[in-house]
């Protein structure tokens, strides 16, 4: 297993040689992830996987989509969905146009998801939903909409269990082990590339959603997350975060409502 | 010195299918403790609520913690594990969650906790291994042990599942095997 020490000299050394920041990363779930990779990837040592990352670019590459976590899955909480169903859409539905900003949305279950719900409740004409990640790899994948078909059982299940009123198998397609998700639902998706770490605001929201995603950072780095969706809201506009993180320690949460006990706070100030 | 350093210990008992039966036996008898954390790693269903800790507050004295993200680890108080996150430990006393990849087919898995607290606290650690059907636990039990913390697992004989600690028995020389009333006696004593 890495070291502590040998975890800050891998910080140092890809900040130095790629100019890509994890020094705001949380230690113990980091070190899990470089664990992981020197395992899968087979290397004898931490020096020998330390001098691959430095000189091989493509290499480098990798590492960064290995060691971020993309595990998603759609409608994760379905409390959450059944929330932002009848809480929050009916008051966003008032506005001509709303947009939608997923950040660190890996995948792109959670975009799905969403565009679900706005194509029920007849809002997804209107809308636009931005997605980014920090990984070019899983953004291919969210393009593309294709799911593993084996989980959709259990999509389907989260889908009834927030109050989902389809038949669930009407947005996608079968076939050899996959869904691919209709198109009417990519149609107002839009990916791209963007680090929460270095990269700033790019426009204005009616509603944020980054779940579990802070969960990686220490607090200066979710301090900094904050800051930059506090920015790029629109005066009431929500943010929606994971069920286990919360804004209460950040220097904004006093501009910020929350919304019953949910993790949805909305911009007050 | 290490002790000097940390400032308090750390029991973190992990169990799957027939633990919260010793659970409920060994909670109600539990005395308050103002020298070290404890913490259940436990596999639960992955739907986001908390009727466990629920429960397992109703059933003691010691105070529960609610976790979420960075939440600190203090002497003196319960935590448990949120459903569908793994539970792991930083430095400075601070809790945090992952959502990566099931281990053992578990999230949270108690492995990945073992593991983790293991690196931080090193011999100030005790883990403690119930009943279970499954493998979980016993390569945490292992890393603790290599770090110089303390290794409990329940006595299969008396679990209602008896695979998990079978597992670990088979694989990792434990300081203690305890029954239910013994395990009671043990973490009563912790000083």
């Amino acid at each position: 297993m890495v070291n502590d020490r040998q975890l800050e000299v891998l910080i140092n050394d890809v900040y130095e040689y790629h100019g890509f920041d994890f020094g705001g990363y949380s230690r113990a779930s980091l070190k899990r992830r470089v664990d992981r990779l020197i395992q899968l990837d087979g290397f004898p040592d931490f020096a020998v996987f330390l001098s691959k990352v430095r000189s091989d670019a493509a290499y480098f590459k990798h590492m960064v989509e290995e060691i971020t976590v993309n595990v998603t899955e759609m409608f994760r909480d379905p409390h959450f969905y059944k929330i932002l169903r009848e809480e929050i859409l009916p008051i966003l539905a008032t506005k001509p146009f709303i947009r939608f900003w997923h950040a660190g949305c890996a995948t792109g279950e959670e975009v799905y998801s969403m565009a679900i719900l706005l194509k029920e409740a007849n809002l997804l004409h209107k809308s636009l939903l931005y997605a980014t990640d920090i990984n070019p790899l899983v953004l291919d994948t969210a393009k593309k909409g294709i799911f593993q078909l084996r989980m959709i059982k259990s999509y389907s299940e989260n889908y009834m269990a927030m109050g989902g009123k389809n038949d669930f198998s009407q947005y996608y397609t079968a076939n050899y082990g996959l869904a691919k998700f209709s198109e009417d639902l990519s149609e107002k998706m839009v990916f791209s590339l963007h680090n929460l770490v270095s990269d700033g605001s790019f426009n204005e929201f009616d509603i944020i959603l980054c779940r579990n995603v802070l969960i990686y950072f220490d607090k200066d780095l979710q301090e900094r997350a904050l800051q930059l969706f506090d920015d790029s809201l629109s005066k009431l506009g929500y943010l929606a975060l994971g069920t286990k993180e919360t804004i209460k320690f950040s220097s904004m949460q006093d501009r910020y409502e929350q919304i019953h006990k949910e993790k949805i706070w909305k911009k007050i100030k | 010195m290490e002790e000097n350093k940390i400032g308090f210990k750390v029991v973190i008992v992990g169990g799957s299918a027939g633990s919260l039966e010793v659970l409920m036996k060994v909670l109600p008898q539990l005395t308050l403790m103002s020298k070290f954390a404890l913490v259940f790693v436990l596999h639960r269903k992955s739907a986001e609520d908390s009727t466990l800790e629920e429960l397992i507050a109703m059933k003691t004295v010691i105070p529960v913690k609610q976790v979420e993200d960075k939440t600190p680890l203090l002497p003196g108080f319960i935590y448990v594990a949120p459903s569908d996150y793994h539970l792991l430990f930083e430095t400075h006393h601070q809790l945090s969650l992952d959502t990566s990849e099931k281990v053992n087919y578990s999230r949270p898995s108690i492995d990945v906790s073992f593991e983790s607290a293991a690196e931080v606290y090193g011999p100030q650690l005790t883990g403690i291994l119930l009943s279970g059907a499954n493998s979980d636990g016993t390569n945490g039990l292992k890393v603790i042990k290599q770090q110089g913390g303390t290794v409990v697992i329940q006595d299969p004989a008396t679990a209602e599942m008896p695979f998990m600690p079978r597992t670990a028995l088979e694989n990792v020389t434990p300081d203690f095997v305890l029954g239910v009333e013994e395990l009671l006696q043990f973490i009563n004593n912790i000083k």
